[in-house]
């Protein structure tokens, strides 16, 4: 092919179709966008459950092999404050669910209203998460130099323990609890950080959308944000019921 | 028959087209915030280029030291920096990204009839990530280097080594996201990006083949990231979780690091296979043998890989039991890589054969992917691993696999499509040579590694017993010629660039998309969209374009 049919044709391919200011040059149709960034959104999400799948999985090794000690440790968790908490971003999904529709149905002030209640219920469980860890800061159940087996070894003298008529587990089983803590502080360790994140962008969007951002029939952005976040609400699901539901009645 | 289908434009009055991708915006800043897959491919293939050279120099050092039986070139703790550093830059910075974030980045789309990957800026973020853990390698280098193998072995990592474990580790990490990105961004791009009439089985195998290796990279690669956030933590505050005197277990780091380090290799070796269809069938006139079934046997390899990780532990201490099953696993990867170096050798047979370079490579890949793979068969069964594990025997399967297949597919295809990327050929004679010159060293220097290992010399020793030396010095040797083989190119292709005869558009008649465009590309790729009208490799089709197009000109 010569320049001169190359430049015309060139010329020609980007006056011919106009479309709207946020697709991108590179698609055809706006629903192809969409699609392609939706569909890569689910792949994302997909990449974080293997990552959090080889923590499930050591999770899992280590309570069959030292289920006396994961069922002593996970007594120390306060189901009260992970019930709490279980609601508290049930109820964040519900506002970002909200929010997607208030985007789609170009309602500009729902949209604000729904992610600054999302911002606030995330704040919420961060806040939650703080006190359950300074908890478990006082009793020394931080993995560590400073980490205690007291609870463990005389869980008579432990008040949560007593709650469930704990017996105390012979030396080398209650060293185990501290592998117990760990994964504890690992998995919601980075659930809390994907929670920052997503806060993080949640500010963003709450100022964006102030401006109209999102209310102008573009939606795949606050989609693909409520996906994202739907992610990390399942994630805690799953934590909720292995860490702190699971040993409840042994 | 005749000797070659090169058909090049007349060059007294051929002219490389004025508007092109490399054209269209001057300067560095257009470069470094570009969103065009082709530029970013070109970005990626100077940064994996420097990396090559490095972990080559890397190599060349080790192949000094182990000229002699005594560790005297370097003291024995440098010499384990050395060969962990040629392990962790060849592997995470040149095998992983070497053919996807080049030659897949840059074809990929075109072969689709896409203006580009559907995440452009996600593909830039990509390269950033790589070049981030690209510093923080030559920092790691730097300050000290890390002594673990590239593998990472808990406890040794975690307890015992006193090197840059946890900065090497965050470059893996990083280096690990970009991978996930360009393989995140292939799958999108496949699925929803194809042009009208591109179905899934009119697509290049090249294409299948980087589908296949894009699940590997996304499903794969956060696995290694979070083994690598584990060791990390084990090491700075001692967590436990791989720590036996606290109840945790080495061996699971040792699962976590091969669930994802052994489905690695495949990510290294499928888009070197899509690169061989693309020359074997172009370079035999004849539509891939067997189509569907190398489709799908690139996909089987995805899907298998991700059961036979525990190979690599056989003798680490799991389960007979455990050790019989995925022996067994193992021995079924190789059915679909012999589908493929079966249905390639049947597309050769009556093809019309030319031995342009790239073809001269693609038979270099095959030969010695095959002996690769077979001693592959070797490190598989249980019984003869406890004998060849951990000796230079892995060293020289591994070899055959990466250098002598994947090296020579990325060669193969760098030659194949640099027309199409720079607009200008190669000198054929010379890289001829060249390709003749790397498998001539490459045989010399791993082949005798195999004896060596048969014979028991162990992997990642500085000193040897002096009777192992005579083949310790013909592998030397070889690496010399190697690295002259490996220079050649860079010489004679950075000549092409000013100096090479123009190329026009479709030099070899290859059938794909990409070939049916101005060389090289415009930004956009093609000036309309493109419909995909016949099968993949239909050569006929290409017969009756030529035919319509003199008629019409004429």
């Amino acid at each position: 092919m010569s320049d001169s049919t190359a430049i015309a044709q060139g010329v020609a391919a980007d006056t011919h179709h106009a479309h709207p200011p946020y697709q991108r040059h590179h698609f055809e149709t706006i629903a192809q966008q969409n699609d392609a960034t939706n569909f890569a959104m689910w792949l994302f999400l997909l990449t974080e459950i293997m990552f959090f799948g080889g923590l499930f999985t050591a999770y899992l090794i280590y309570r069959n092999w030292y289920y006396p000690a994961f069922v002593a440790a996970s007594h120390q968790l306060d189901v009260r404050w992970g019930t709490l908490n279980t609601l508290v971003l049930i109820f964040s999904s519900f506002t970002v669910a909200m929010g997607v529709w208030c985007a789609e149905t170009r309602r500009k002030n729902g949209l604000v209203l729904c992610l600054v209640l999302t911002f606030i219920f995330g704040m919420t469980f961060l806040g939650i998460k703080t006190v359950e860890y300074h908890e478990k800061w006082e009793k020394h159940h931080i993995p560590g130099i400073h980490y205690s087996l007291q609870s463990f070894m005389d869980p008579a003298k432990d008040e949560a323990a007593r709650a469930y008529g704990d017996k105390p587990l012979p030396l080398d089983m209650a060293r185990h609890t501290e592998i117990y803590f760990f994964l504890y502080f690992a998995m919601t360790g980075m659930h809390a950080l994907h929670m920052i994140i997503g806060i993080g962008i949640l500010v963003f969007m709450i100022f964006r959308a102030q401006a109209g951002a999102y209310t102008t029939g573009h939606v795949t952005y606050v989609e693909n944000f409520g996906l994202y976040w739907h992610f990390v609400d399942i994630v805690w699901i799953y934590l909720f019921a292995l860490l702190y539901l699971i040993s409840r009645h042994q | 028959m005749s000797d070659t289908i090169v058909s090049l434009p007349d060059q007294s009055t051929a002219r490389i087209p004025k508007m092109n991708y490399l054209s269209k915006e001057k300067g560095l800043l257009s470069w470094l915030l570009t969103g065009d897959h082709k530029r970013i491919a070109i970005l990626y293939l100077i940064s994996i280029s420097f990396f090559f050279f490095l972990g080559g120099s890397l190599a060349g050092l080790i192949r000094l030291e182990l000229l002699t039986p005594q560790s005297d070139l370097m003291a024995t703790d440098t010499y384990n920096k050395v060969f962990s550093m040629h392990g962790i830059v060849m592997i995470f910075f040149f095998l992983v990204p070497s053919v996807p974030a080049t030659l897949g980045n840059f074809f990929l789309p075109m072969m689709l009839g896409a203006k580009d990957l559907a995440l452009p800026k996600i593909n830039l973020l990509s390269w950033y990530l790589y070049v981030a853990a690209g510093i923080l390698a030559l920092y790691a280098m730097a300050s000290g280097g890390v002594d673990t193998g590239w593998t990472f072995t808990t406890p040794l990592s975690t307890h015992y080594v006193n090197t840059q474990v946890v900065t090497t580790g965050l470059t893996i990490f990083i280096a690990g996201f970009s991978s996930i990105f360009t393989g995140l961004n292939f799958i999108v791009t496949i699925h929803k990006m194809r042009a009208p009439g591109m179905t899934w089985f009119r697509m290049p195998l090249f294409v299948w083949a980087h589908y296949a290796a894009s699940i590997l990279m996304v499903l794969g690669t956060p696995v290694l990231a979070i083994a690598i956030v584990l060791v990390a933590l084990e090491r700075t505050i001692g967590i436990g979780v791989f720590d036996p005197t606290k109840g945790g277990d080495p061996l699971l780091f040792q699962h976590l690091f091969w669930f994802y380090s052994h489905p690695a290799v495949y990510i290294m070796i499928l888009p070197g296979m899509g690169v061989i269809s693309e020359v074997i069938s172009t370079f035999s006139r004849k539509r891939v043998f067997g189509y569907t079934a190398v489709a799908f046997s690139s996909v089987a390899i995805a899907v298998f890989g991700f059961f036979v990780w525990a190979h690599h532990m056989f003798i680490m201490g799991i389960s007979n039991y455990a050790v019989l099953v995925f022996s067994l696993l193992t021995m079924l990867v190789a059915v679909p890589s012999a589908i493929k170096i079966f249905n390639w050798a049947f597309t050769l047979y009556k093809g019309s054969i030319t031995f342009e370079t790239p073809m001269l490579y693609a038979f270099g890949f095959m030969g010695l992917f095959t002996i690769g793979g077979m001693t592959g068969v070797f490190l598989g069964t249980a019984g003869t691993d406890i004998h060849l594990t951990e000796t230079y025997f892995i060293v020289a399967h591994f070899h055959f696999v990466m250098v002598g297949g994947m090296l020579m597919a990325f060669l193969s295809g760098l030659h194949f499509w640099w027309p199409k990327m720079t607009g200008r050929m190669y000198p054929e004679k010379i890289s001829q040579l060249a390709a003749v010159v790397t498998f001539i060293g490459f045989n010399l220097t791993f082949f005798p590694q195999f004896i060596l290992g048969t014979l028991g010399m162990p992997r990642r020793y500085a000193a040897y017993p002096a009777e192992f030396q005579i083949l310790n010095v013909f592998s030397t040797a070889g690496a010399s010629i190697l690295g002259v083989g490996y220079l050649l190119p860079v010489l004679y292709l950075v000549w092409s660039l000013k100096y090479g005869e123009i190329a026009g558009d479709n030099p070899w008649q290859a059938t794909g998309l990409e070939w049916q465009t101005q060389s090289p590309p415009l930004t956009e790729n093609f000036t309309e969209l493109p419909i995909m009208d016949h099968e993949a490799y239909d050569y006929e089709w290409l017969e009756r374009q030529k035919e319509k197009e003199v008629s019409s000109v004429g």
